[in-house]
């Protein structure tokens, strides 16, 4: 069982994102449950999503306590929220920035978890450039697969076209295609 | 078809395929996604010939549907918390009536304090409105009781609620497979009404019964349930030989050939509760699990036998009768009565507060060394709960309890995150 949460904020598409990477995960012929922490969400407000994956049938409802991930689509709320609660030692960090660890003040956290796999990626950027719109969810799921290797570049594919029709889908599959070249090549190499 | 989706787009589906011909409901959080799919399939003529009805309220969406099952349409409507609170009167008709309406409940609490969030306190306040309610414990349980309730509602002519969690299921995406419409068509014959309003034959539905034949016609409603208690498990074995696997009936057990201990419980929480009890096994515990599907007509003969070989049973249920305790454990307790079985209740996960694991281990253990009171109450904070009462002691204008709580507890308003 792979246990991932999305923190984000209220309009970034948290829920979605954790919903197409169950979607994705299926398309690998995987068992995956994708679920929101709560069903109303406000433009702004801190919102969690959960996705799990696993060979077998997933029968547990409660929320991910024990994260394999977490993908992080604002990095104002790793000040905010405990993002990191409940992390596995080995666990991947992804996080919406144009910054490296370093200068997201993470630096410490990262000396205390040495094992802890971090990237960032500038989501949003790429959001705005392939799809005219400041949401970082889906090429952050690229970005999340090309980091754990969990999904395949593929499925996100698959995930986009099973989401998005037209425009909106090709603009989502360049970010997508650009976020997973830039985390596979670029962003985790400095570490 | 095996598909990822969400849990209402999935009964959504299901319902298009039991081919309905009214729909009328009214949006309500956690049912909206439900009926808005529904209102797109209808509107696109996927689902045809069906009529969508628009109304300004539960109570219409409830009266409409009666008024079109009397008219012999295949009728289907969904709701929530105080919306089916706000539809009780006509909740009580359409079953007083006899007519075969299948309504989905998206378990959600009721206020006062408002609270959009999932516990079973809904339903369960219709327990004795004659409607029978069956609980679904994932979402391809949730399809496949639809269909089965189409079947079984329109045999008795009785309605029917098909129960699924709130968000937990309504909003989860998972696999679940859609039956095929031949598979559907094949399980669910054409709706033959026993009443219908007709105007070339005219009848009339709904008339005064007086104390000389009151009883006769409540007991025939009893009467359906109990017939019930006999079809549905023959309606899941036969949708087992359609469909290829098992879902419905009126219970299943987990785990129970040497259990001491038995958890009994309703709806998605069963899937965490299994985890645990899979945990417990592997560590020796002799631990099983009883899953009630069928709330009402209620199992009482095989619930018993269930629970006849267990030392102890616990029922944890998403429900509380204020003054009281449990709602589910007291028919439980009913059904083992002079068996000489200890029994618990947990009371858990009101308003949405979530159940974990590790909770479930500690609680499950405190049962097995018959260290918990008849009624314990999950993850309650019992600091907040012993200031508010110090607070009340103190002074008479102690305020509201909810804002107090709020306060208390360093809560500017819901937490959405």
């Amino acid at each position: 069982m792979f246990q991932i949460r999305v923190h984000g904020r209220g309009g970034q598409g948290v829920v979605t994102a954790a919903e197409m990477l169950s979607i994705a995960a299926f398309e690998e012929g995987s068992h995956a449950q994708a679920f929101p922490s709560f069903g109303s969400e406000r433009t702004g407000a801190p919102v969690v999503a959960f996705c799990r994956i696993s060979d077998r049938e997933i029968r547990s409802r409660e929320p991910i306590v024990e994260a394999d991930a977490v993908i992080i689509q604002d990095p104002t709320l790793l000040h905010q929220v405990a993002v990191f609660a409940g992390l596995k030692p080995e666990g991947y960090v992804l996080v919406n920035s144009q910054h490296g660890i370093e200068n997201l003040g993470l630096g410490e956290f990262a000396t205390e978890h040495r094992a802890v796999r971090f990237c960032s990626l500038p989501a949003t950027e790429l959001g705005i450039r392939h799809i005219g719109r400041p949401i970082p969810n889906v090429p952050l799921l690229a970005g999340f697969a090309a980091l754990s290797g969990i999904i395949k570049l593929e499925s996100v594919v698959k995930a986009i076209n099973a989401r998005f029709r037209g425009q909106v889908a090709e603009g989502n599959i360049a970010a997508a295609t650009e976020a997973y070249h830039l985390v596979k090549e670029v962003a985790c190499s400095s570490r | 078809m095996l598909k990822q989706i969400e849990g209402s787009r999935a009964v959504a589906e299901a319902v298009a395929l039991c081919r309905p011909e009214v729909i009328c409901a009214y949006p309500i959080s956690p049912q909206t996604h439900i009926v808005e799919a529904l209102g797109e399939m209808v509107k696109s003529k996927r689902l045809s010939p069906c009529e969508y009805i628009n109304v300004e309220s539960e109570f219409a969406a409830m009266s409409v549907s009666i008024g079109a099952s009397a008219a012999g349409a295949r009728a289907y409507t969904a709701t929530a918390s105080q919306g089916l609170l706000f539809m009780t009167e006509a909740v009580y008709n359409a079953s007083g009536l006899g007519l075969p309406i299948v309504m989905t409940v998206a378990n959600r609490a009721i206020g006062a304090p408002i609270n959009i969030w999932n516990d079973h306190s809904d339903s369960l306040s219709q327990r004795d409105s004659g409607w029978m309610q069956l609980f679904a414990e994932n979402n391809q349980e949730a399809v496949d009781l639809h269909i089965q309730a189409f079947r079984l509602a329109e045999e008795l002519s009785m309605p029917i609620m098909v129960c699924m969690d709130g968000y937990i299921l309504t909003h989860a995406f998972e696999r679940v497979d859609i039956p095929a419409q031949e598979q559907v068509d094949a399980y669910l014959p054409l709706f033959e009404p026993r009443q219908v309003l007709d105007p070339s034959e005219p009848i009339s539905i709904g008339a005064m019964v007086g104390p000389e034949a009151f009883m006769e016609v409540k007991y025939l409603a009893h009467a359906k349930q109990m017939q019930a208690i006999e079809r549905i498990p023959q309606l899941a074995a036969e949708f087992r030989n359609t469909f290829g696997r098992d879902s419905g009936g009126l219970i299943r057990t987990y785990c129970t050939e040497d259990a001491e201990t038995m958890i009994i419980a309703m709806g998605s929480v069963l899937g965490t509760i299994k985890d645990t009890v899979d945990e417990m096994r592997n560590e020796g515990h002799r631990i099983g699990v009883l899953s009630i599907i069928s709330y009402r007509p209620f199992p009482l003969e095989q619930v018993k036998s269930a629970l006849l070989h267990c030392k102890r049973f616990l029922v944890l249920e998403k429900s509380l009768a204020v003054g009281m305790g449990g709602i589910v454990a007291t028919d439980v307790r009913m059904a083992v009565t002079g068996a000489g079985l200890k029994g618990y209740t947990a009371v858990a996960g009101l308003g949405g507060r979530p159940i974990f694991k590790s909770q479930l281990h500690q609680l499950f253990r405190q049962a097995e060394r018959d260290e918990l009171p008849p009624v314990t109450f999950l993850d309650l904070d019992w600091e907040a709960v012993n200031k508010q009462l110090a607070r009340e002691k103190q002074t008479r204008r102690s305020g509201p309890v909810a804002e107090n709580i709020l306060h208390d507890k360093g809560i500017v308003s819901a937490k959405f995150g």
